[in-house]
């Protein structure tokens, strides 16, 4: 252990004496609070250290005791329903020690302790085993099944193995003798380094999507599992409310929601919300396979730095058990802006506005860390998607963070403040949006929906798209000078719009459309569509066709409930009746 | 224990430098007594085994090197908290403040930390009850709720006073006679705007239940980063400790970012955008997230901070990094007071986050939601509409778009202006909603749940809107 001092405290940055065989990236004791603290930088004998906690009322003098060991987390069951802050702190535990108010030098060891879980072994004496080899299971919730995994690095024969039954996770549970001779003794959890990537067998291109129930990203800009998507958009152009949709509705077995520098009321929404909340698939509350990072915007600004890579790690550690993981961040900028503040205060030389020149860097480390994965030791394999929210200065795209993140991810999902004001929700720009995905997740898509789905997408994107030359036009001449077929094309452009691409995340039916309702949605506007240019070739005025009832009908499909799915399909009947009704009635005038 | 140095080598803009000290501690208090005898007041900013660096409240001026005696009293900045503070006027730094206070200090209940410890998101419970402000444009547009922080941004020769003032003034929890108590922290502002408050308080006698926390325009800028955190320091003690609902007014939030500048560029740190300091995020968030609500304690503070956008600009650091924090914003439109429309409130760029839960039946009424988006919506196609008349004359629009148009003429006249002293409660303000929405086709109510449109719209009335 080493001992050094405190010689400058600058806000969150305490530079300490007397550290000369520290490494870099150690986890550090501040002062006889015990602040808990990360090195930095060293020079010399110097080392520069970001603390976790605040660090008003220190004084040159006070000691600093670096333990060794890198930041870790605790990796093992109790993760799923926890709500930590970024440095793995269980914030009802904090609760429960300091109060309604966080204080410092606070120590809540990640996972509990004293818990006692169902055990039961699934390997044998005498196997040999790696690294992720499985090797018993708990069940750490009503929906989730803990695979209880050799950490990575273990290699050898297992000489023991403990009997089913009820125990803690520091109970040793297994013995392996490795190679060298050395036994190791393996514990339901072990630790692990939050900066350092999980080991994977091999990383593969994601090939189902992720699906969230929202149509414009199922339909439009799909996310594949295993994928990186990011969400850009200024302060109310519902960033967070896509976030927490993704949260509950993406069909992903497992969920870590990262909230970084965030408002303290949203993660409380969160906290209350998802234990209430229904999961679509096992009829069980949500936070059952969920785990809460959240360090809001008043908490330590270099936990918020930490926060992340604490949400990652822990979503490493449920692929490497087989499942599909989805990790929502937000907000990306406020992580980014916590590594601008402490480069500033190390004073190094600054790249754009003021970030520091590794952003870039960082930013792409981060989002490789997901990907769709065969997982080390067995036959299985996980996803882990990551969907990064990222605000910048002034809703404006050229911000740095923007563009590194764009170099990276494969999704973009373009939150435009002009569709927020008109409260069309999601505000996800169709224009300026897109996914690199949607050739990998061709196949599943003609499986699943039938071959004649992709092409029904294209063809209304390329609606949309003439929508919006269209409307110039229209803008000056107006929508009635237009020809009849563009006229047509507004009109369905503005179905695609209100009907479609428009979802209201309050509404208990409208949240979540399954992709069978979507493409039976998507029918009947086409279908309409299809049916109406028949009308007009007949000579029918664009008007009269416009003005038939049955808009209000289309605009009713989207709250039909998903077992009545076959009356969303009645209408396309409706439609053709009162379209021929309507031919019927002009040419025997 | 106080020690005592006469070892200042550097004085700069607000800061100092003093060499040679021991065992002070980062963020601890700094009393400077000047060679007249004058005390001045500081904190230590920085600190290393020699030299700290101290920040002085009142500025620097007649500070010298040699003669000022520099103490460090050992504890960090602190205010005497008690129920006493209700009706008084305070300066910066919780002393009364002459002319609108010359009574004697309180007598402090305990001394607390004015920097205030975040709260942990796991006590926090979440705010859903509904504030009824009076105002149309917010309480059926911008739902505000106990424990919400929503800011105003003004611009320059706006009326955000009289908003803020009104608000004061009629704000109260449906159902419920308790009013707020009020916590007024003003930074940087005039005389005349303080003297503004400080009147239309005493005035309607909300000063009994007002604490009032002043920093004006020519008192030092360094006393505006203690202002605010004096302020909320006031407020949770009031709120949690002896129960009671707080709604803290803050103005104005731009002078305090540039206060914040002043002394970032004093300490010659890199600047961010427009020169203020890559903190300043974090900074805001310390003084915006101490609003809220905590479970099983009965108060709550609820904040409405005002800043003035630099040229109307939304995208200034200052409203931007703001937007990120609040839950919500409500702008005012210089376009809609030109039009002489009050409160001229821009209902398409505001924005309440915490509306959801806060509305709805047992809250406001069942029908507030639908009623809000298709209100929305309805406004959005008449400014639409109204885009379109000016290009192409408002005769050639569709019979349609003239509908949308004269919605959204009405919808300005009728429902977002209403008068200084107008108070209307929230079903009127409901009702209104729906009485503007007949000028429209009952088709095009598109967002309204049909059970509910045939409630408070029947098909009957059909025939009768279509005529209008």
């Amino acid at each position: 252990m080493i001992k050094g001092t405190i010689d400058k405290i600058a806000g969150p940055l305490v530079v300490a004496d007397g550290m000369k065989d520290a490494r870099m990236y150690d986890l550090v004791y501040v002062s006889d609070y015990a602040l808990i603290g990360e090195i930095i930088e060293l020079k010399g004998d110097r080392a520069s250290i970001q603390v976790y906690e605040e660090t008003g009322g220190l004084k040159p003098g006070d000691p600093v005791v670096a333990t060794g060991e890198p930041l870790s987390v605790e990796l093992g069951p109790g993760l799923l329903t926890a709500i930590y802050d970024g440095i793995q702190r269980s914030l009802d535990e904090i609760r429960k020690e300091a109060g309604d108010w966080i204080t410092r030098g606070i120590t809540i060891r990640g996972l509990d302790h004293k818990k006692e879980w169902d055990f039961k072994p699934v390997a044998e004496t005498g196997m040999e085993v790696s690294g992720g080899e499985v090797v018993g299971e708990v069940p750490e919730t009503e929906v989730i099944m803990h695979r209880v995994m050799v950490p990575p690095g273990v290699k050898g024969e297992i000489t023991w193995m403990i009997d089913e039954g009820s125990y803690n996770v520091d109970t040793i549970i297994a013995k392996v003798k490795e190679p060298s001779g050395e036994t190791r003794e393996l514990q339901m959890y072990h630790n692990w380094p939050v900066r350092k990537p999980r080991p994977v067998a091999e990383k593969k291109a994601p090939e189902e999507p992720l699906l969230t129930g929202q149509r414009v990203i199922d339909a439009f800009f799909p996310l594949g599992k295993g994928g990186t998507a990011c969400v850009p958009g200024p302060f109310g152009s519902g960033k967070t409310v896509i976030q927490h949709q993704l949260a509950k509705w993406a069909d992903a077995e497992i969920v870590v929601y990262v909230g970084c520098g965030e408002r303290g009321n949203e993660m409380t929404d969160v906290l209350q919300e998802f234990p209430e909340l229904e999961d679509p698939k096992t009829g069980k509350p949500l936070i059952l396979r969920t785990v809460l990072v959240a360090n809001t915007s008043n908490m330590p600004v270099a936990a918020r730095e930490a926060s992340v890579y604490t949400g990652i790690t822990i979503g490493e550690y449920f692929r490497d058990m087989g499942y599909s993981v989805a990790l929502m961040a937000d907000s990306t900028s406020r992580w980014a802006e916590a590594m601008r503040e402490m480069s500033g205060r190390l004073e190094e030389m600054p790249g754009e506005e003021g970030y520091p020149a590794y952003l870039g860097t960082r930013i792409a480390e981060f989002y490789e860390r997901a990907g769709n994965v065969k997982c080390i030791g067995g036959d299985r394999s996980g996803a882990l998607t990551v969907v990064g929210a990222v605000s910048p200065a002034g809703g404006d795209l050229s911000d740095p963070v923007v563009q590194a993140t764009l170099r990276v991810v494969k999704v973009f999902w373009s939150l435009e403040a002009r569709l927020a004001y008109a409260r069309h929700f999601p505000a996800i720009g169709w224009l300026d949006s897109y996914s690199l995905y949607t050739n990998n997740l061709k196949e599943y898509y003609n499986r699943e929906l039938g071959d004649e789905w992709v092409l029904m997408m294209k063809e209304a994107m390329a609606l949309l798209q003439r929508e919006a030359n269209l409307q110039e036009i229209a803008r000056l001449v107006g929508a009635e000078s237009l020809s009849p077929e563009d006229q047509l094309i507004l009109y369905t452009a503005r179905s695609l719009r209100e009907d479609f691409l428009h979802q209201n995340a309050f509404h208990d039916v409208d949240t979540f459309t399954s992709i069978t309702k979507q493409k039976i949605m998507m029918e009947v506007i086409m279908h309409t569509h299809s049916e109406m240019e028949k009308a007009l070739n007949t000579g029918v005025s664009p008007r009269k066709l416009f003005s038939l009832p049955l808009k209000e009908e289309i605009t009713r499909m989207r709250y039909i409930h998903e077992d009545n799915i076959s009356d969303i399909s009645a209408i396309k009947e409706h439609v053709t009746s009162q379209i021929n009704g309507l031919i019927e009635k002009e040419q025997t005038a | 224990m106080i020690r005592e140095y006469t070892t200042t080598v550097e004085i700069s803009g607000p800061l100092m430098l003093v060499d040679g000290v021991e065992g002070v501690a980062y963020e601890e208090l700094v009393e400077i007594e000047l060679p007249t005898g004058e005390i001045r007041n500081g904190k230590v900013l920085e600190i290393d085994s020699r030299m700290a660096l101290v920040q002085l409240f009142e500025g620097s001026s007649g500070t010298d090197i040699s003669r000022s005696k520099v103490r460090f009293l050992g504890k960090q900045v602190e205010l005497g908290v008690s129920e006493e503070m209700l009706g008084r006027v305070f300066d910066g730094q919780g002393r009364p403040r002459a002319p609108f206070d010359t009574a004697p200090p309180i007598v402090p209940e305990k001394m607390v930390n004015i920097n205030g410890a975040p709260i942990n998101p796991y006590a926090r419970d979440y705010p859903a009850e509904f504030i009824q402000t009076g105002f149309s444009s917010i309480d059926g547009i911008n739902t505000l709720v106990r424990g919400q922080k929503l800011p105003i941004f003004s611009g320059n020769g706006l009326p955000q006073s009289i908003v803020a003032a009104q608000i004061a003034r009629q704000a109260k929890v449906r159902g419920s006679e308790a009013s707020f108590a009020v916590v007024f922290a003003a930074m940087g502002i005039t005389f005349e705007e303080a003297d503004y408050f400080i009147r239309d308080f005493r005035s309607t006698g909300a000063m009994d239940r007002a604490v009032v926390f002043m920093n004006l325009a020519d008192d030092p800028a360094i006393e505006r980063i203690s202002t605010p955190r004096m302020a909320l320091t006031a407020a949770e003690y009031l709120a949690y400790e002896k129960d009671m609902h707080i709604l803290v007014i803050m103005t104005d939030m731009t002078n305090y970012c540039d206060a914040l500048r002043e002394i970032a560029a004093a300490r010659k740190e890199v600047p961010g955008r427009r020169g203020y300091p890559g903190y300043l995020y974090t900074d805001l968030a310390s003084i915006y997230e101490r609003a809220g609500r905590i479970k099983g304690r009965k108060g709550s503070i609820t904040q409405i901070p005002i800043l003035t956008m630099p040229e109307d600009d939304k995208t200034h650091p200052i409203p931007d990094l703001t937007g990120y924090i609040t839950e919500g914003q409500l702008i005012l439109n210089r376009e809609l007071h030109k039009k002489g429309i009050y409160p001229p409130m821009d209902v398409m760029e505001s924005l309440s986050r915490l509306k959801d839960k806060g509305i709805g039946e047992g809250k406001t009424r069942g029908d507030h939601a639908d009623l809000f988006n298709q209100l929305m919506a309805a406004y959005s196609a008449g400014k639409d509409a109204r885009e379109l008349a000016v290009i192409l004359g408002a005769a050639a629009l569709s019979p349609l778009d003239q509908k949308y148009l004269k919605f959204a003429g009405e919808y300005e006249k009728l429902y977002i202006s209403q008068g200084e002293h107008e108070n209307r409660n929230i079903d009127e303000t409901l009702d209104l909603g729906w009485e503007l929405l007949k000028l429209l086709p009952r088709e095009e109510m598109k967002r309204i749940d049909p059970k509910r449109l045939d409630k408070y719209w029947p098909v009957s009335d059909r025939a009768k809107a279509a005529g209008s």
